[in-house]
């Protein structure tokens, strides 16, 4: 309800402040406090890491950042749609593979896979480019299938993007011309994604996610996840805001995976699949998928615990039980707890801003009491 | 010679189409009660051919009784899902029941991983099972023509159960819409239970078939099941009952032309095939080949 009045408020002021109509998807509302937030306490943590310079660590964190990456390129389309977007891990497939056959040099691809077509021997982009260009591929893919596809909601959605993800990891495992068919893809060469370069794209992907969702473009997103039918008796044009999104989303998903392969270095279509959708999946969950702020945090969290869960699982091993697995168990039973007493996760589906912060500060109890005074009265009338 | 290749080809596609009708009325019976799409369904199959395969392998139970015990199996964590996992939500939004079954067919996965071996495990079969028969000039193992029976019989007494007894009528009712229904008096725990255990039933009516045909057991062994019972329903219609029958043998018609017709090259990428076809279903015909009571879903 809401919504719907600041979207067309919002809409007249875009009416009347320019004619053309392209103004009313850049106009964004002046609240950043999140942004800031986010970007902060990723880098403080990230400076922290590079400091104590311990190997071990710095992978964790950086494998840990690029996850982060995929997670918010889910929220972007999932979080602001409400359409369970299944196929997404396919994007993050199709940008690893491409960015990787984009930077490996011509001679170590006619090494490694003597089946590719030549023309994609020869292809050689430095790093940054290749990244980019494994995320555009992603991108146009997705442009290209997305369109009928954004019609569909409810099961018959999910179906469909369930069976779009079957259809791309079939053609990831099976094209033996371009991936190296079911076997492993080896990169070869040095790592490139670092920390900084993962952590760099990280505070990118997290001010495009947010300032989207903020924009008037997000904002009619949200309003067609709330009510489908007022939305669209309000003039928004569903499947050209869902479709804009799904593009975006598959574009940030492709720069995810092509971080991924550059961070691995060696990897099979099996990785983008059921494995993968489930981990980024319950940090949405966990975490509250409405909010960037959830997906951050929810991210943070799942990381954690698995991290954790994995050295328990490892010194459980090595005593002797087996326990490999046990890790997924706890993150599921997690994961239905959340949906059963907190289905918007740990962040309530709400932004984490500098006033909800200083409300929490000691000094700042009495305007929290205020608040919720205001609300009790705005209930009663 | 050419009449014998279209016999073998008529006795495939009847008895995998058996087999896939059966996977996909399993999913469309919960579906049509309560709009949920079970991924866990696969899991259900997976209970059912473990519990075969540690009767066959440690007991002397004679053939009918571990087949019972497999299928009652099948019922009962049909069941226990829906007590746990599903009835805390039947309030909430759709997406949250199709995240809960899709943490529910992990937790499974894992648990089978963990509590019994990663490995694959020969499953016992009956030798009656492996029996080549010879019929009209083509020779096949007898499980093909016992699995036509076994459907035919299945479908018969759930036509009837669904045509003349209240439990039936009540279950129509509710399928169609669960709100009247529930006001004339039905009540919905009964039916949700009712339909998870129908579909616990036929999963593990379908993990004796199917772990005859692979002749093994193993953790993710739910999950090519489930994704033929997707196609199947999607293609027969996932509001009717005897669509997902029709979809069951469509699918096993499809598969083995694309399987005679295909080149060589090109077979490897039948599953996409399939699921494109999926997808240009949904899209273009997403009430299916049987309507049912099919309601506007989509948008735009």
């Amino acid at each position: 309800m809401n919504l719907s009045k600041e979207l067309s408020t919002r809409q007249e002021s875009a009416r009347h402040a320019a004619a053309k109509d392209y103004t009313e998807y850049f106009s964004f509302s002046r609240k950043s406090s999140t942004v800031v937030i986010l970007i902060a306490i990723l880098v403080v943590i990230g400076y922290f890491i590079w400091w104590l310079n311990i190997p071990f660590i710095e992978d964790i964190f950086t494998a840990g950042t690029i996850t982060l990456i995929m997670a918010l390129g889910f929220q972007l389309f999932m979080g602001n749609s409400g359409v369970l977007n299944w196929s997404y891990v396919g994007y993050v497939g199709i940008g690893a593979f491409a960015s990787a056959i984009f930077s490996m040099t011509p001679s170590f691809k006619a090494m490694q896979i003597p089946t590719m077509y030549p023309f994609l021997v020869n292809l050689h982009l430095p790093f940054p480019v290749a990244l980019v260009a494994g995320a555009m591929v992603a991108m146009i893919v997705a442009a290209l299938v997305a369109w009928p596809l954004m019609r569909l909601s409810d099961a018959v959605g999910a179906i469909t993007q369930f069976a779009l993800l079957i259809v791309i990891n079939v053609l990831l495992s099976q094209w033996s011309q371009i991936t190296n068919g079911p076997r492993t893809f080896t990169l070869g060469g040095t790592r490139l994604t670092s920390l900084w370069v993962a952590l760099g794209v990280a505070v990118l992907v997290i001010i495009i996610v947010y300032y989207f969702k903020e924009s008037s473009l997000g904002l009619k997103l949200r309003a067609t996840r709330d009510d489908r039918y007022a939305a669209r008796s309000s003039g928004i044009n569903f499947v050209a805001v869902r479709y804009y999104a799904y593009v975006v989303s598959a574009f940030i998903g492709g720069l995810a995976g092509g971080l991924y392969s550059h961070y691995i270095l060696s990897i099979t279509a099996a990785s983008f699949y059921m494995g993968e959708l489930f981990m980024i999946l319950s940090m949405l969950v966990i975490g509250g998928s409405m909010s960037v702020s959830g997906a951050f945090f929810g991210t943070l969290f799942v990381t954690l615990m698995r991290q954790f869960l994995r050295q328990a699982e490892n010194f459980l091993t090595r005593s002797g039980f087996e326990a490999s697995g046990s890790t997924e168990i706890v993150v599921a039973v997690l994961m239905i707890i959340f949906l059963v007493w907190q289905a918007d996760g740990i962040t309530g589906g709400e932004e984490l801003t500098w006033e909800k912060i200083k409300r929490r500060l000691p000094n700042g109890k009495k305007s929290r009491e205020k608040v919720s005074k205001n609300v009790k009265q705005e209930e009663k009338a | 010679m050419n009449a014998e290749i279209l016999f073998e080809f008529v006795i495939n596609v009847l008895s995998m189409g058996s087999l896939y009708a059966l996977i996909s009325l399993g999913l469309v019976f919960v579906f049509g009660i309560c709009q949920l799409v079970n991924y866990a369904y696969g899991e259900y199959i997976t209970v059912s051919g473990y519990v075969l395969y540690f009767l066959g392998v440690f007991t002397n139970l004679p053939w009918p009784v571990v087949f019972l015990l497999g299928i009652l199996a099948g019922v009962a964590i049909g069941f226990f899902s829906e007590l746990v996992a599903f009835r805390p939500f039947r309030e909430r939004s759709l997406d949250a029941l199709l995240v809960t079954s899709f943490a529910v067919s992990i937790i499974l996965q894992r648990l089978f991983q963990l509590g019994i071996s990663p490995r694959s495990k020969a499953v016992p079969v009956p030798a009656f099972f492996n029996l080549n028969i010879q019929l009209f000039g083509v020779i096949t193992p007898l499980r093909n023509l016992l699995i036509i029976g076994t459907t035919i019989v299945l479908l018969t007494v759930l036509v009837l159960i669904m045509k003349y007894t209240t439990l039936g009528i009540a279950m129509r009712g509710a399928s169609e819409n669960f709100v009247t229904a529930r006001l004339m008096g039905v009540p919905a725990n009964l039916m949700i239970s009712a339909a998870f255990i129908i579909s616990g039933l036929l999963a593990g009516v379908v993990a004796i078939f199917w772990s005859a045909r692979t002749g093994s057991v193993e953790p993710m062994m739910g999950g090519t099941p489930l994704l033929i019972g997707f196609i199947a329903v999607v293609i027969g219609g996932m509001h009717s009952l005897p669509g997902s029958v029709l979809g069951g043998y469509v699918y096993a018609f499809i598969s083995n032309v694309l399987s005679l017709t295909l080149p060589s090259s090109l077979l490897s990428f039948r599953d996409a095939f399939m699921f494109a076809i999926v997808i240009a279903f949904l899209v273009l015909k997403p009430e299916g080949l049987l309507r049912g009571n099919y309601q506007e879903e989509r948008v735009g």
